[in-house]
């Protein structure tokens, strides 16, 4: 009886926030727009007993499914996404790693602070730090001024408003979640094997792709579903950096749900992301359980 | 010089492959070795024996180039390999902590050498299968090092660290988690590689049955310092001090003054009233200077009378019995409270033994059954 409260529990917080949210999303996504509070049709009416229901479920379809598929905008929102989500998870890995090599190879008095360091930003609100980089990215921001003032250009960039500025801002977001699953990994790692393979007849280089990289491999794994998944959603850095040109689901999902208040619209995009997150999701589970057992 | 006995460093000629002189290693404030030369020689089996914290691995991490010296000079095969690093060196080395590659399986973790080298493949997978048998894994090729027993995880590292079949190899407690069977095979297995192979051996033990069993020589440390380096029998029989004596093996160590008399034999006094005990030895000593007289106990005899014509000859009553199969171990209380330990062979079983607890008894031993010691 105590086991099966104990489960039940998280069952239950399960339940009530994710299960029951997700079918209330699925229903509107099935219903048609409306101009009404709520705006869809139709809602579900008890006055009128089992009818009532018969008719709410008989007015449910799949047309906003179908009208994805038939507008090129959303598939090709859905593509760019994962374009870019993919393409700044690689580049925060590649960000990211180095720094979480050095934090693991500092003298050890030096990692609290370095950790400290690397968690810091959290401690400012998101979307002022987001801001700021506008401020930064700019045609008169610093960036470009600073420039200038080396010499290295004569005319100022334009960089804000661009695919690179929202790559600028989700690496910079992110970082912290590639850093710090990969300086777990790398804290773990035994020194000692690291000389086993330099006494083998490794070099440090290749020391470091045969055995470092392996055996941090699930770090990299985890940090870069942290990052992936959260970017390919990602809604307020593409709105606040990137242009009209940058095209990206969550864009599209704010737009559909605020600007147009085609709720049934918005949902349906929210549902199909939620099906193309499912796999790497799945993954990442995997993974978290594979490197749990080889702890083991 | 007889060609047929190994004995290098007699030969003032010969040129030693590893040669340590002066060498200083300082972790900060703490100095783990302290001044230390050593030779060792082509071919060598050289065992490293010391209490815990000694500075035995620091020893073998600065030969395998993981550790620099804080002063002086390392060679090997002549040539200073301060600053050389590890992979540059033709030397292999057995971890103490077998530091295996968690994410490789045992066949890959022995191979990892060999690849290294570029080896052709048909070469390393007969090198591998070889090792692999050596160390009776071959079982275990497919599996990861934390799917197997610690014995097991020693034994491929034993056999990664022989598999490229270096000029040197470092084994850092290679044996510690054998059983006492597979222990013993397993050194032989090295005792025989070493003679097959030719390659020089330097190995740490605690345990000095081994050190004994696989060495040409041993080095007995304390502190950074070299006790007293020697062939095993020489360390057993002679050893240079109390500290060598104690350490390796059970010994009787008897305080006493020396009396020089005839033909380096001594006369020692060493409890009021008692007739004193009778030694020889090389080394002089002073009348009226301290001195230790270490006797084995295999080297005492027990019996219920006193033996005719003993020199050293004292009574005591067993207090205590120690079986161990073949031998037992008796420990008699001397009336000064002393307790000396005499060892015989059980020949007999045991319900024949001639004595048991509380028994009076007299030990004896020859003039030159004990080894005089000046500290
Ligand atoms: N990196 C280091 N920093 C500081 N002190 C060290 C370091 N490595 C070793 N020491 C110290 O040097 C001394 C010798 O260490 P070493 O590992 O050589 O001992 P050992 O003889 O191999 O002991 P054991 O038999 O327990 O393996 C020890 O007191 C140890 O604490
Ligand atoms: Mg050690």
């Amino acid at each position: 009886m105590r086991r099966f409260l104990l489960i039940a529990v998280p069952y239950f917080w399960l339940l009530a926030l994710f299960l029951v949210p997700f079918v209330i999303v699925f229903k509107i996504s099935l219903s048609d727009i409306a101009l009404a509070i709520p705006p869809y049709t139709p809602t579900l009416d008890f006055s009128a007993g089992w009818a009532g229901v018969r008719a709410f479920f008989s007015a449910l379809d799949f047309e906003n499914f179908t009208w994805l598929t038939q507008d090129d905008l959303y598939w090709k929102a859905y593509l760019s996404s994962l374009w870019i989500a993919l393409i700044s998870t690689a580049i925060t890995l590649a960000v990211g790693y180095p720094i979480a090599y050095a934090m693991a190879r500092a003298p050890e008095e030096w990692r609290p602070t370095l950790m400290m360091l690397v968690i810091l930003p959290f401690w400012t609100s998101f979307l002022i730090r987001v801001y700021a980089w506008m401020g930064i990215l700019s045609q008169e921001g610093f960036l470009n001024q600073f420039l200038m003032w080396l010499g290295i250009i004569n005319e100022p960039l334009t960089i804000l408003n661009t695919n690179t500025a929202v790559y600028i801002g989700i690496v910079y977001t992110y970082l912290p979640f590639m850093i710090l699953p990969i300086y777990a990994a790398l804290d773990r790692l035994d020194e000692s094997l690291i000389e086993a393979a330099e006494d083998l007849g490794c070099s440090r280089l290749s020391a470091f792709w045969l055995v470092t990289v392996p055996l941090s491999r699930n770090g990299i794994a985890a940090g870069s579903f942290l990052v992936f998944i959260p970017a390919l959603g990602e809604f307020v850095i593409p709105s606040l950096l990137g242009g009209s040109g940058t095209l990206m689901i969550g864009k599209v999902l704010w737009e559909e749900f605020f600007s147009n208040r085609d709720w049934p619209v918005a949902s349906a995009v929210a549902i199909i992301l939620l099906a193309i997150l499912v796999i790497p999701i799945v993954l990442f589970q995997r993974n978290q359980q594979k490197q749990a057992e080889a702890e083991q | 010089m007889q060609s047929t006995v190994f004995t290098p460093w007699e030969d003032p000629d010969a040129k030693p492959l590893i040669r340590f002189q002066n060498v200083t290693k300082r972790f900060g404030t703490f100095t783990a070795i302290d001044d230390l030369s050593l030779d060792i020689y082509e071919r060598e089996f050289f065992a490293l024996l010391g209490p815990s914290g000694c500075g035995k691995t620091t020893m073998m991490r600065m030969l395998g180039g993981f550790e620099t010296p804080t002063e002086g000079r390392i060679e090997l095969a002549g040539k200073d390999i301060v600053g050389v690093p590890p992979n540059k060196r033709a030397v292999n080395m057995m971890f103490q902590s077998y530091a295996l590659f968690p994410h490789l399986s045992v066949w890959d973790n022995i191979a990892f050498g060999l690849r290294r080298d570029k080896r052709p493949k048909a070469e390393i997978e007969a090198r591998v299968a070889e090792m692999l048998k050596l160390t009776r894994l071959e079982k275990f090729a497919g599996r990861k090092p934390h799917q197997i027993s610690g014995g097991q995880r020693q034994r491929v590292a034993l056999a990664r660290s022989l598999a490229k079949a270096p000029k040197l190899l470092l084994l850092d407690e290679p044996l510690g988690a054998l059983d006492a069977k597979l222990r013993q095979d397993t050194q032989f297995e090295l005792m025989d590689i070493q003679e097959k192979t030719g390659t020089t051996f330097v190995i740490v033990t605690h345990d000095q049955e081994e050190a004994m069993t696989v060495a040409s020589r041993v080095a007995v440390m304390d502190e950074g310092k070299l006790i007293q380096v020697a062939t095993p029998d020489r360390i057993y029989e002679s050893p240079a001090n109390v500290y060598v004596a104690d350490f390796i093996g059970d010994v009787n160590i008897i305080e006493g003054r020396a009396t020089p008399g005839e033909d380096d034999t001594y006369a020692i006094d060493w409890a009021e009233g008692e007739v004193p005990l009778q030694a020889t030895s090389a080394t002089r000593f002073d009348k009226g200077q301290t001195c230790y007289l270490a006797i084995r106990p295999e080297k005492v005899t027990i019996s219920t009378d006193r033996p005719e014509g003993a020199v050293n000859a004292v009574q005591g009553k067993v207090l205590d019995i120690a079986y161990l199969g073949n031998l037992s171990t008796y420990h008699v209380e001397l009336p000064s409270g002393m307790v000396i330990k005499a060892q015989t062979a059980n020949t007999r079983r045991i319900s024949r033994r001639s004595f048991t607890w509380e028994d009076p008894v007299w030990l004896s031993w020859t003039v030159t059954g004990g080894v005089l010691l000046a500290g």
